[in-house]
C-alpha cells in the first residue's frame, strides 16, 4: 500500500514524515560538509605547523630522554583534549610510555586552588609545586588567551620548562608571548573545528617525539 | 608515520547515521532525557561530550543535561543513574567488555544507546545508533576523529531543536513489527530471584515487573532474560560482545 492510498486519512502524520525525511537529509548533508571542512583545516594545520612541530618534538624528546616530564592543561573541552594528549604519552597503544599528566585530573587540588587563591592560579600553583626546569608544559586553548593558561605558562617559563601552546583563531596571546616556545595555531573561527585539528596536531607531536626517541643519534642532533 | 591521514572521515553512510542519531537524541532531550557518557579506555572523551552539551560553545544554545560516568564499576554506575527514556553514549572499541555489558542491559533500563568507536564494528544491533570509523589504528581515539563525531552530533542535535514539530514523534516502533514494544520478548534484568512461591522481580523499560522463571531455571540479580507475557522465555548473556 502506498502513502497515496491512505495519505488523505492522515494528512498531519504524512506531512510530519515528509518533514522528518527532509530534515534528516539536511542533517546528513551538514555532517558531510562539516567533515570536509574539518579535514581541510586538519590538513592545512599540519602543513602550517610542520616546522614548529618538528622543532618542538626534537626538544621534547631530548627532555624526556634527560628525565623530563610533561604537564598538560586547558579549560572545558580543551581540558579533555589536554588529558587525551597526556594519556597518549603516558598510556600509549604503541611506543613506550612517557611520564605525562593532565593538571585537571585531581578535583581536590583544582577546587582547593580555585577556591582559595583564584582560578587564574589553578595550573600555575601546581607547576610551582611539581615542576622542574627540565619539564615540558603544554597549554591547550582555542582562544590562546585564557588567564589561567597564560599565568601557568609564565610560571613554566620562569622555571625553565619548555612550553607548548595550542591556540585557535589568530593565536591570541600565545602567538606573541615570550612564555611560549612552540605556538601551534589552528587558523579557524570555529571552536569545534579548532579542537579537532588540535587533537591531530597533538597526535602528530606524540608521533614525532617517538620518532626522535627511536633514533639513537637524534637526541643530541635536534631536527628530525 | 602512524598519524591517520586527515581525509574527510564522514562518508554518506556515517552522515546518515549521525543524522538519525541526532534526531533521536534531540527527541529524547525534548522528552526530558539525560545523556550519560562513558569512555572507559579514553575517559576524557566522556567528559568532552558532557561539557559540550552542558556548556555549549555557541552562545544562546540551550544547556542540556549530560553527565560523564567514569571510574571503576561502570555497569552498576550506569544502572543506578539511568532512568527510562534516558540516553547512554559510549566511546569505546567493540570489544570493550564493560561497554558491551552496558549496551546489552540498556534496553532493560529503557535507555537509548549510541556507540562511537573505531576498528572492528560491534555486532549488528549492539546499540540503537552506531557511529563508527573503520580505521583500526589503535591511537585513532587521540587524533580528533571521535571529537569530530560528537561535535557534529551536538551541532545537528541543536539543528533539530529548530524543528520542534518533529521532536514529539516517536522515533522507534514505526516498523510493522516491533520486537521491543510488542510483548513477544522484552529484555529484563533480574532484581531478585524467585523465592518460595514469590516469583522473581526484574527491571524492564516499563518498570519493575514480576517474572515467572520456571522455564529458564534459577536466576540471580543482574541476569538478563527475555520476558513474554510475564514469563522468562530465554536467557541473554550480558558479557557476550
Amino acid at each position: 500500500m502506498t502513502s497515496e492510498d491512505t495519505g488523505f486519512l492522515y494528512p498531519f502524520i504524512d506531512a510530519e514524515e515528509t518533514d522528518a525525511a527532509a530534515l534528516l537529509g539536511d542533517l546528513a548533508a551538514s555532517a558531510r560538509a562539516k567533515a570536509v571542512e574539518s579535514a581541510a583545516l586538519r590538513r592545512r594545520s599540519l602543513d602550517e605547523c610542520g616546522p614548529v612541530l618538528a622543532a618542538a618534538a626534537a626538544e621534547i624528546a631530548q627532555r624526556f630522554a634527560a628525565g623530563g616530564r610533561m604537564f598538560t592543561f586547558g579549560n572545558g573541552g580543551s581540558s579533555t583534549d589536554a588529558a587525551t594528549l597526556a594519556g597518549l604519552f603516558a598510556h600509549p597503544p604503541e611506543h613506550p610510555p612517557l611520564p605525562a599528566w593532565s593538571l585537571t585530573a585531581d578535583q581536590a587540588i583544582l577546587t582547593a586552588l580555585g577556591n582559595d587563591v583564584g582560578f587564574e592560579l589553578v595550573f600555575a600553583r601546581q607547576l610551582i609545586a611539581r615542576g622542574d626546569g627540565g619539564d615540558i608544559a603544554v597549554a591547550v586553548s582555542t582562544s590562546g588567551s585564557s588567564a589561567d593558561l597564560t599565568v601557568a605558562l609564565r610560571e613554566a617559563r620562569r622555571q625553565g620548562m619548555y612550553t607548548v601552546g595550542f591556540a585557535g583563531y589568530d593565536g591570541g596571546e600565545f602567538a606573541d608571548s615570550p612564555d611560549v616556545d612552540a605556538c601551534l595555531v589552528v587558523r579557524s573561527q570555529s571552536v569545534h573545528r579548532i579542537q579537532e585539528s588540535q587533537a591531530l596536531l597533538g597526535h602528530r607531536l606524540w608521533s614525532l617525539v617517538h620518532r626522535n626517541l627511536d633514533r639513537p643519534d637524534a637526541v643530541s642532533e635536534g631536527q628530525p | 608515520m602512524s598519524t591517520a591521514a586527515p581525509a574527510p572521515l564522514v562518508d554518506e553512510a556515517l552522515a546518515a547515521d549521525l543524522a538519525d542519531a541526532s534526531l533521536t537524541l534531540a527527541r529524547r532531550f525534548a522528552a526530558g532525557a539525560t545523556l550519560w557518557c562513558l569512555a572507559p579506555a579514553w575517559e576524557p572523551h566522556a567528559h568532552h561530550v558532557a561539557v559540550e552539551f552542558v556548556h555549549p560553545v555557541v552562545v544562546g544554545k540551550r544547556a542540556l543535561p549530560a553527565v560523564a560516568l567514569t571510574g571503576p564499576d561502570l555497569v552498576p554506575s550506569v544502572r543506578i543513574s539511568v532512568r527510562p527514556g534516558d540516553v547512554v553514549l559510549a566511546v569505546a572499541a567493540a570489544d570493550d567488555p564493560v561497554v558491551a555489558s552496558v549496551m546489552r542491559r540498556a534496553p532493560a533500563w529503557g535507555a537509548t544507546t549510541l556507540w562511537i568507536g573505531n576498528g572492528e564494528r560491534p555486532r549488528q544491533g549492539a546499540a540503537d545508533h552506531v557511529l563508527w570509523l573503520d580505521d583500526p589504528t589503535p591511537s585513532l581515539p587521540a587524533t580528533g576523529g571521535f571529537v569530530l563525531l560528537y561535535h557534529v552530533l551536538w551541532e545537528l542535535t541543536h539543528v533539530c531543536f529548530e524543528h520542534p514539530g518533529l521532536l514529539t514523534a516517536a522515533p522507534d516502533c514505526t516498523d510493522e513489527v516491533c520486537v521491543t514494544c510488542s510483548d513477544e520478548g522484552r529484555l529484563a534484568e533480574v532484581l531478585t530471584p524467585s523465592s518460595g512461591l514469590d516469583p522473581a522481580t526484574a527491571r524492564t523499560a516499563q518498570g519493575t515487573e514480576r517474572v515467572d522463571t520456571t522455564l529458564v531455571g534459577p536466576v540471580a540479580p543482574g541476569d538478563l532474560v527475555l520476558v513474554h507475557a510475564g514469563l522468562a522465555i530465554s536467557r541473554i548473556d550480558p558479557e557476550e560482545p
